[in-house]
């Protein structure tokens, strides 16, 4: 019985969401006001039958519904409940399902905090995430129901894909979601601001707090997947340029460009038709990523469902939302170039230079991903560009970015004073330079790492220099608005970044031996000594767990125990021991037994020493807090009457609001 | 006009995509077709890895059964494939022949010297042009090629000590039993 509430809920829902889009947009073309009054309690009462679909899978796990087939297939007995939640969207139906209960959870969180924005253009927003609310509970009610039944219920089920049994995994999809989808509401604001055509910029001020958020998730999002595969595939890697993950970068890219860009069209009222184009790009990638993994057009380790005919519904829907948003884009853009003049010297050209590379990497990432596809199309056999080609492309387009960065917040809006950025460049260059000499001799003439760390001072002097600056030259309590100190936070975060990366790219070590109980490998000053391989068992699966013991010096530094587990239904699954350090990893893999009669007990292992890896995701973190905290400004919660005395704001927009 | 050309750009990625998905209703995107199994090996006369100037040709290497290993050190999976190659080198009972694929030698020859070295020859194919005549989908694959030269088995993927025991081998047995 409870299923098919679910199913009922989701019918409602899809009701509902065709109500929430087409009458308060008609409503807002008319100047009706109770059509556009529909939008908010259609939002809510969608909301509502969304929230319950999803409880009740939820339930229907945790209590063992094994008559649903979704269940059946992705739980069984001995699954631990957390486990069991998380198999909600382990496959391809709940995560459908997780992707509209989160569309829900944006549109919910619109719907309650847009009480001060002009009536039209919220029921225009809310239209619009209405509809795309629509195709998503359309496709998942015409092609991907997760209350199937399964008659006869079997007595138990199957399995959680035991690469998803893991703590990063449970969390990774619902952030990374929250991040994809929450571009749908600057997405959303941006197809009002089209609907309206007025060519006002205030939109854009009540976009940034709900971009930045949504680019945050993105990032903690992409930090916990990269995680998961550096902890989890065993490979020691924690980026493979794979379709799926790029799928997330792409937009994380045009995300990045889309923060910095409506800053620029907030502020100075330039770029605007950029910022519009950016915005149905970030959801487009969004859209496409969701495509490229659940239509199977792409192989990829990640690809978890593959269906054409799915495939098929969502590029229609892509079509419809992609193709009008840009066709409505091309009708409606604002066609005078507006905004304040700005010199070459201007914060404003170096956020349009670093927003051209990051665009242009988003491209290239894209036409790397579909490279395979374009070799079918073009009878060029089967193809595909590997980590060279990513690995080669991707730091030549960032470069300018890193070199830009620590001038960025010196420099003014319209013109920026170039003695000052002599003087930043000087001291951030020479910082650089010096500790880029030091580290030559520690490192050994590694030149990615003498580059790493370069790149990292320089980035982190310039934010240094003009966090003092800051701290001299205001009083106390104007220092850092929130919205600095998130911008702060954010590119220290690439310096961080950089180290990591650059360091742990260039001074890892990897070694895979045959190693017998008792033998001894040394990385650096590191002794792993092999202890021998025992049985162990955990709630659904049995292992080999190896013992290493690591040394530095004689003196024990960590017991490792790396495991290839085989679970319940026979899948098999590393799960790599590492030893944490804010100066180095230490990573132990479980490969094949060596010899089949397990004579001497040999295994085959994979040892690694990872310096300043975990830099990497700490500056990944750094960046999603940087989000977080610039959307919590206080400028962006005043009351619409307080933007008269915001001179920013051109007195069109101030004198409409003020009506409104 | 210009606003026009981001709709132009995605219609010609609808077209692409659109076309990706009636490909796969024809195509199991996972299977890859092997024409050349069966059938000779292609030609092919590649430098050696660690000797540039001298070259091993197909005619070189006729007259013994051998397998031939696609890697790369930028291969993710080549890296899993390794051990069980170190492992299984020496009781293959065919020459283990290394095949680098579109790789820089220098990076070749570290992952090598770190990962250790299972094959009795290397040959570099930087530019990956012969890989094409020989159908190869991605690092790493292996080519069981008997003594006429012809392709007898094709793995795609990292060899897996389960895959060299069940099927690998008793390839091998057969094409040495074969031998006159």
């Amino acid at each position: 019985m409870i299923p098919e509430l679910g199913q009922l809920a989701l019918i409602l829902a899809l009701l509902l969401a065709l109500a929430q889009s087409i009458l308060p947009i008609i409503g807002a073309w008319r100047g009706n006001r109770a059509m556009m009054a529909v939008a908010r309690p259609a939002a809510f009462a969608q909301g509502f039958f969304v929230v319950l679909a999803f409880v009740l899978l939820v339930w229907a796990f945790l209590r063992f519904d094994f008559s649903v087939q979704y269940v059946a297939e992705n739980s069984n007995l001995a699954l631990p409940w957390y486990y069991r939640i998380a198999a909600v969207w382990g496959a391809h139906e709940g995560s459908m399902l997780l992707w509209i209960f989160i569309l829900n959870v944006w549109t919910l969180a619109l719907a309650t905090f847009s009480r001060q924005l002009p009536e039209p253009f919220v029921a225009r927003v809310l239209g619009v995430l209405g509809l795309i609310a629509v195709g998503f509970l359309a496709f998942i009610l015409f092609t991907s129901d997760p209350f199937g039944r399964l008659l006869p219920m079997p007595a138990d089920g199957g399995d959680l894909n035991p690469v998803l049994q893991d703590p990063g995994m449970t969390f990774h999809p619902p952030v990374i979601y929250m991040g994809y989808v929450g571009f749908s509401v600057a997405f959303a604001f941006s197809i009002a601001a089209l609907l309206g055509g007025e060519l006002e910029q205030a939109w854009v001020r009540w976009a940034r707090p709900w971009t930045n958020i949504a680019w945050a998730f993105l990032t903690c999002g992409i930090v916990a997947g990269s995680w998961w595969a550096y902890a989890e595939l065993g490979w020691g890697g924690w980026w493979f340029w794979d379709p799926v993950e790029n799928a997330s970068f792409m937009p994380w890219l045009v995300g990045t460009a889309l923060i910095h860009a409506q800053a620029v069209t907030e502020k100075r009222g330039s770029l605007r038709a950029w910022t519009i184009l950016l915005s149905i790009f970030a959801f487009s990638l969004s859209l496409l990523g969701t495509f490229l993994v659940r239509s199977g057009v792409l192989t990829s380790v990640h690809s978890f469902a593959s269906d054409p005919r799915r495939g098929l519904f969502i590029l229609c829907f892509l079509v419809i939302v992609v193709g009008g948003s840009l066709l409505l884009y091309a009708l409606r853009a604002p066609k005078v170039a507006g905004g304040k003049p700005f010199a070459v010297v201007s914060r404003e050209s170096a956020i349009l230079v670093g927003n051209l590379m990051f665009t242009v990497a988003a491209a290239m990432v894209l036409l790397g991903t579909l490279f395979p596809l374009i070799g079918d199309a073009l009878n060029l056999g089967k193809i595909s560009v590997g980590p060279p080609y990513f690995g080669l492309m991707f730091p030549l387009l960032m470069l300018p970015i890193v070199l830009l960065l620590p001038f960025g917040p010196y420099l003014r809006w319209g013109k920026g004073e170039v003695p000052v950025l002599k003087r930043v460049m000087a001291r951030a260059g020479l910082a650089a330079v010096a500790c880029a000499i030091i580290a030559a001799f520690l490192v050994d003439g590694q030149m990615k790492a003498i580059a790493g760390v370069a790149a990292a001072v320089w980035v982190a002097v310039g934010v240094a220099l003009y966090v003092i600056k800051r701290w001299r030259e205001m009083p106390r309590g104007r220092r850092y608005p929130a919205e600095m100190a998130g911008m702060l936070f954010a590119h220290a975060g690439v310096a961080v970044f950089l180290i990591g990366v650059l360091l742990s790219e260039s001074l890892s070590v990897t070694r895979d031996v045959r190693m017998a109980p008792g033998d001894v490998q040394r990385i650096g000053g590191y002794a792993f000594r092999f202890d021998g391989v025992t049985e162990t068992q955990g709630p659904n699966w049995r292992a080999d767990q190896g013992t290493v013991t690591v040394t530095l010096n004689d003196k024990p530094i960590a017991v490792m125990h790396p495991q290839k587990r085989i679970y319940t239904r026979e899948q098999v699954q590393t799960e790599s021991a590492i030893d944490p350090g804010i100066t180095r990893d230490l990573y132990v893999a479980l490969g094949e037994p060596m010899d089949a009669q397990h004579i001497d007990g040999a295994w085959a292992l994979r040892l690694y020493s990872k310096p300043f890896i975990r830099w990497l995701w700490a500056g990944g973190l750094l960046m999603m807090l940087g989000g977080f905290v610039a959307a919590g400004d206080r400028r962006f919660r005043v009351r619409r009457v307080a933007n008269a005395q915001d001179n920013a704001t051109p007195d069109k927009v101030t004198a409409r609001e003020v009506r409104a | 006009m210009s606003r026009l050309v981001p709709f132009f750009g995605f219609v010609l990625l609808v077209a692409l995509l659109g076309f990706g998905i009636w490909w796969n209703t024809g195509h199991d995107p996972s299977a890859i077709p092997s024409p050349l199994l069966d059938k000779p090996a292609p030609e092919f006369n590649l430098p050696k890895l660690y000797e540039p100037t001298a070259t091993v040709s197909k005619r070189d290497l006729l007259g013994k059964p051998y397998l031939l290993n696609v890697f790369a050190s930028w291969c993710v999976e080549c890296g899993a494939e390794h051990p069980v190659l170190q492992a299984e080198a020496p009781t293959l009972g065919v020459a283990l022949i290394g095949y680098n694929y579109k790789d820089a030698p220098d990076d070749a020859k570290a992952w090598l010297a770190e990962h250790g070295n299972p094959y009795s020859v290397l040959i570099a194919d930087v530019p990956g042009t012969t890989a094409i005549d020989f159908g190869v989908y991605g690092a790493p694959e292996s080519f069981l090629i008997d003594g006429k030269g012809v392709i007898r088995y094709k793995h795609i993927g990292p060899l897996t000590s389960d895959v060299v025991t069940s099927e690998l081998k008793p390839a091998i047995a057969v094409l040495l039993k074969e031998k006159p």
